[in-house]
């Protein structure tokens, strides 16, 4: 069955992540490089199992400080208040604009942590040589890869407001330590969705048959 | 070449990609990602949008995107007054990520698919330095987030538009219009048709120049 679908790696054929050229790599031994554009070849990502685990660990760890701590204060005349992520989205959603109070929520804390869940769910599928669900496995990937950079999305938020409540004494913005957590977050998971391999998704099928061999 | 093979990037599987009509789309059939599109013109109408940008990119970035007005006093900002802000508030780290993001990548991305697409036009055998360039144009489009940005402008005037009378300016316009130039030069762009005019490396020259025949795998200089 699967003998039916040839693929690049068993047929030592490796795909120039630069310029997509298909090159016969001879040897694992030896480092080669694209004809077309000098880079270096290889058949998947360099480690891509570990160095997305490293990522998503650390995404993980930041994480918490980045939703427990303050991302910015604001102060009035009546005195000075800390926010954290979720009191801004419930700030929005207090002021009566619950639609974008929704979009924050997805974007700044939804978001994040099911990249984190996603990508982890795809390296344990991996490593435990699942054959199931291929297809919809990589359609997540490509959902994880695709919705990573609306993260950013409140560090504009909080850039923006900085810049413009700046009328001290009557009313100013200051950014807190939290936001620099939260930047890390978002940072993190899109290397650690870069990291990873869809590739690999597959070579579990062509590690089975060649054991079966 | 139709006849050489080539390997789905999502799932490495070897296909061919027939001929395709215009604007058609070849799938992977076994994973869905899409491994060719045949852009006839694509890359002089992204010429033409690139030059748009880069004037619409210099205007967004002149003039301010809003203000606020409270009790009689007014301050203003531009898209790099977030990242200054940040700057000054002590937060370095953020004020670098947000110009990454709004400022240096989507200026490079423009500045650099330019270049890109000029030289393609004027050397009949692409450079290969054209070729790296290409590689930055990837890396710039993929950190160049003009588009959250602006989702990100649009939810802090809502916060503060409960504290001060806010007012929109020239630059909020002019990025408006940058996002959909963004859009619709990563939607015309066709990398692949200038990758295929590139220079090869040494090596990979003499290779071909060996060859009677069609070369159907390039072997990998070592
Ligand atoms: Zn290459
Ligand atoms: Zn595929």
């Amino acid at each position: 069955m699967t003998a039916r679908e040839p693929m690049a790696m068993p047929s030592g054929l490796a795909l120039c992540k630069h310029c997509g050229l298909l090159s016969k790599l001879m040897t694992t031994h030896e480092t080669s490089y694209c004809l077309r554009c000098g880079n270096e070849l290889s058949f998947r990502r360099h480690e891509a199992i570990q160095r997305t685990w490293a990522f998503i660990i650390a995404a993980a760890i930041c994480y918490i400080p980045a939703n427990i701590l303050p991302v910015m204060t604001s102060i009035t005349l009546t005195g000075a208040e800390d926010d954290t992520i979720l009191d801004g989205v419930v700030m929005l959603y207090a002021t009566g604009s619950w639609p974008l109070a929704l979009i924050v929520l997805i974007a700044s804390v939804m978001i994040p942590m099911s990249k984190l869940f996603a990508l982890a769910y795809l390296l344990v599928t991996v490593q435990r040589r699942s054959l199931k669900s291929n297809r919809e496995r990589v359609q997540l990937y490509r959902i994880v890869e695709f919705i990573g950079r609306w993260s950013m999305l409140d560090v504009f938020v909080i850039s923006f407001t900085v810049a413009l409540v700046q009328m001290k004494p009557l009313m100013a913005a200051q950014p807190q330590t939290g936001i620099v957590f939260f930047a890390a977050v978002v940072v993190l998971t899109l290397f650690a969705a870069q990291s990873f391999d869809p590739r690999l998704i597959w070579d579990s099928a062509n590690s089975m048959e060649n054991r079966n061999e | 070449m139709p006849d050489n093979p080539v390997a789905c990037p999502d799932c490495d599987l070897l296909q061919h990609i027939p001929l395709l009509p215009s604007r058609g789309k070849a799938l992977c059939c076994r994973c869905g990602k899409v491994l060719a599109i045949n852009k006839p013109g694509g890359n002089e109408r992204t010429l033409a949008l690139a030059i748009g940008a880069a004037i619409v990119f210099v205007i967004a970035n002149a003039f301010p995107l809003m203000g606020i007005s409270a009790a009689g006093r007014e301050v203003d900002t531009t898209i790099i007054g977030g990242a200054w802000a940040m700057w000054q508030e002590g937060n370095q780290l953020t004020a670098a990520l947000v110009g990454l993001c709004a400022v240096v990548a989507p200026a490079g991305y423009i500045m650099v698919t330019m270049v890109v697409l000029v030289a393609a036009r004027r050397y009949p055998s692409v450079p290969s330095w054209v070729g790296e360039l290409l590689h930055w144009t990837k890396l710039a489009q993929e950190w160049a987030m003009a588009e959250v940005m602006m989702l990100g402008i649009l939810v802090a005037l809502i916060k503060i538009a409960d504290l001060a009378t806010v007012v929109i300016g020239l630059g909020m316009f002019a990025a408006g219009t940058l996002i959909a130039l963004l859009a619709a030069m990563a939607i015309n762009f066709d990398p692949e048709e200038i990758w295929t005019h590139v220079q090869w490396t040494d090596d990979g020259a003499r290779l071909l120049a060996n060859s009677t025949q069609t070369i159907d795998y390039q072997e990998a200089k070592k």
